[in-house]
């Protein structure tokens, strides 16, 4: 269970590294995108990973960590999705906008030298 | 909580500065989307009472007492807790007055560029007085989002196609960078349990031997987060062109925006990293850095082509002087880092004002070639004049005294002869790269048939513009009459930073406030809870 986590982990960011190192917006957002994810499955592996643990109080059994789950990284992580799914809607905008403003999905604006736009005629 | 006689609102007032811009923002909203005529005075004027509150909130933490405040009601470390200190105190009181320098710079016509100019510098406010009051790792991610989520929103004010190209970079990086600040506070919290930052001061100190890698990979990254805002030497390189490209008043109220992450290293690195094994995290890289940051500043400044690009790279050698102070870690350097730092960020704050200013009586570019200058150079030039010689850190200007602090306290350290020849060697650029662009801008003869003198320039000089940069120039001139006050205070604040104990007992120590009716007694006397 453990193994499988860190590998979901590594795996998420390193693919997500790879797409935020490209040149184009829209690979830049995927790989923030999954980087995200993997920042979010991060937090909730430090409340230490339960299975069949309860979510936070039952009757007859005392709510000490030893019997529940760490309710705290939930409280984290939720915070943290909102957060990270605000600024991609925001960054979304924001390239969008620079697509049209440069005809180029380029994160600088300009095609690299032979490379072929993906936008249209500038 | 202490001292309850000196308090202004019974404790609530180390809330307000969070609180009143949070209110005034959310009404801005309302009154821009019905086009108010009240905007701009509600704005001026809840950023007015929030010099007037933080004036009063330096008074009261100048005594040296700590004052905490639970959010919520909840002890600390289980609540969030908000700590006001001398630090903090005096970098609300810096961030209100470079604010209101901004907005009355911007009232006189740049806030009608694009909508909800007021709204989002209200919250930009907000995001930065929070991350400098609280006390806990985690509310200092959202406070740092949400000034970055205002930030956003200004940096693409009046949206030229330069700014929305800078954009992208600059939300692309600032993700990136809370990504890594949200791995680096979980592994925190996977390993010591607590999020509060008096709380892991105590306990990163007790760590087992076999967490302290651990430990310290966290804080490490957590320092990069830091660094990517305060502008470090691998990590500045959005600053110049955001910096560059925003509106002329969110580049004055973004000069605030560096200090956040200075801020943010001081602090922890005296109190989170304090003791144990993480004691001195900071110190082999981080002056280091900091003098490479000075070296490629100063080259950035003789290097630049417009006048605003030549102040970026200002902003980042001022960047690189804070925290090679603060990288040294000495109470000398700490002290000499705040005495500086209330220079620098009003001058650059002024310093964006007034290349604006220039570029618009030059017909509207700030490229530092020969061109004509329009009527009424000459106040121009005298600004000019003053605001290099505070950016460049020349006597009788308050840099000059920071400086010297620093070269002062750093002569203990082992760094000394680098730090001297570094630190004056990069002053010295910028005074050759300054002295250059002004004889450029004012004295240079234009050959030829240079374009005619604008008659009419197309953003004119109004009252409100003079006043915003005179004032900002004039508060930086007080910085230096107040000297000796001022040098005073600074050295208090960094010795209270430097000894930990008194904000680890004043957060832990705090208590709830016993409830003024409680709801679950009464409904144990009733029986419905057991």
């Amino acid at each position: 269970m453990l193994l499988l986590l860190a590998l979901g982990i590594g795996t998420l960011a390193g693919c997500g590294t790879w797409l935020l190192l490209r040149a184009r917006t829209f690979d830049v957002i995927l790989g923030l995108t999954l980087m995200s994810y993997a920042v979010n499955l991060f937090i909730f592996a430090m409340g230490r990973v339960k299975v069949a643990a309860l979510p936070l109080v039952a009757d007859g059994k005392v709510a000490t960590l030893a019997n529940t789950t760490d309710p705290l990284p939930q409280a984290l992580v939720l915070t943290a999705i909102v957060i990270s799914f605000a600024m991609t809607a925001v960054l979304l905008a924001v390239a969008l906008r620079a697509r049209a403003e440069t005809a180029s999905d380029h994160v600088d604006g300009t095609p690299e030298a032979g490379g072929e736009t993906r936008g249209g005629p500038r | 909580m202490s001292a309850p006689g000196a308090m202004l609102f019974g404790g609530h007032e180390v809330v307000l500065p969070i609180v009143l811009p949070l209110v005034a923002g959310a009404l801005l909203v309302l009154l821009e989307r019905a086009r108010s005529r009240w905007t701009a005075p509600l704005g001026l004027a809840a950023t007015l009472a929030l010099l007037a509150l933080a004036i009063a909130l330096v008074r009261q933490a100048g005594d040296g007492t700590v004052q905490a405040y639970l959010l919520g009601n909840w002890q600390a470390p289980w609540g969030i807790a908000l700590a006001l200190d001398r630090l903090s105190a005096l970098m609300l009181l810096l961030t209100a007055a470079v604010a209101l320098g901004s907005l009355v710079y911007a009232s006189a016509g740049e806030h009608t560029r694009g909508p909800h100019f007021h709204s989002l510098f209200q919250f930009q406010l907000m995001g930065l007085n929070g991350a400098f009051l609280t006390a806990d790792l985690f509310n200092l991610f959202v406070f740092f989002e949400v000034l970055l989520a205002a930030s956003y929103g200004l940096l693409l004010h009046g949206a030229t196609r330069a700014r929305v190209q800078a954009s992208v970079h600059y939300v692309v990086f600032n993700l990136t960078g809370s990504a890594l600040f949200l791995i680096a506070v979980s592994l925190l919290y996977g390993l010591a349990g607590t999020l509060n930052m008096a709380d892991l001061a105590v306990k990163l100190a007790e760590l087992p031997p076999e967490n302290q890698r651990l430990a310290q990979a966290a804080a490490l990254m957590l320092l990069v987060v830091f660094a990517v805002k305060a502008a470090l030497l691998p990590l500045y390189f959005w600053l110049p062109d955001t910096y560059a490209a925003a509106s002329p008043p969110v580049a004055a109220l973004f000069a605030i925006m560096t200090k956040v992450g200075v801020y943010a290293i001081a602090r922890t690195t005296t109190l989170t990293f304090g003791a144990g094994a993480l004691a001195g995290i900071a110190t082999p890289a981080l002056p280091l850095l900091a003098l490479g940051t000075l070296v490629l500043a100063a080259i950035g400044a003789l290097a630049a082509v417009r006048l605003r690009g030549l102040v970026a790279y200002v902003v980042v050698a001022s960047a690189g002087t804070l925290l090679l102070a603060i990288g040294l870690g000495t109470p000398g350097t700490l002290a000499a880092a705040l005495f500086y730092l209330v220079h620098s960020t009003l001058a650059a704050a002024a310093w964006f004002l007034l290349a604006d200013r220039i570029g618009a009586a030059r017909g509207g570019s700030d490229r530092l070639t020969p061109a004509p200058l329009a009527a009424g150079w000459a106040p121009l030039g005298v600004a000019f004049l003053v605001a290099s010689v505070a950016a460049a850190g020349l006597p009788p200007l308050a840099g000059f005294l920071g400086k010297a602090l620093l070269l002062q306290a750093a002569g203990e350290t082992t760094l000394a002869v680098a730090v001297v020849a570094l630190v004056l060697g990069s002053s010295l650029a910028m005074i050759v790269a300054l002295a250059r662009a002004g004889s450029t801008l004012f004295w240079k003869p234009v050959d030829g048939p240079g374009t005619p003198v604008p008659a009419a320039p197309a953003d004119p000089n109004r009252p409100a513009h003079t006043l915003a940069i005179v004032g900002l120039l004039a508060a930086m001139l007080s910085a230096a009459a107040a000297a000796g006050p001022l040098g005073r205070y600074t050295g208090d604040a960094a010795a209270q930073l430097v000894a930990r104990t008194p904000y680890i007992q004043a957060v832990l120590g705090a208590r709830p406030v016993p409830p003024a009716y409680d709801v679950r007694q009464e409904m144990r006397a009733r029986g419905e809870l057991k």
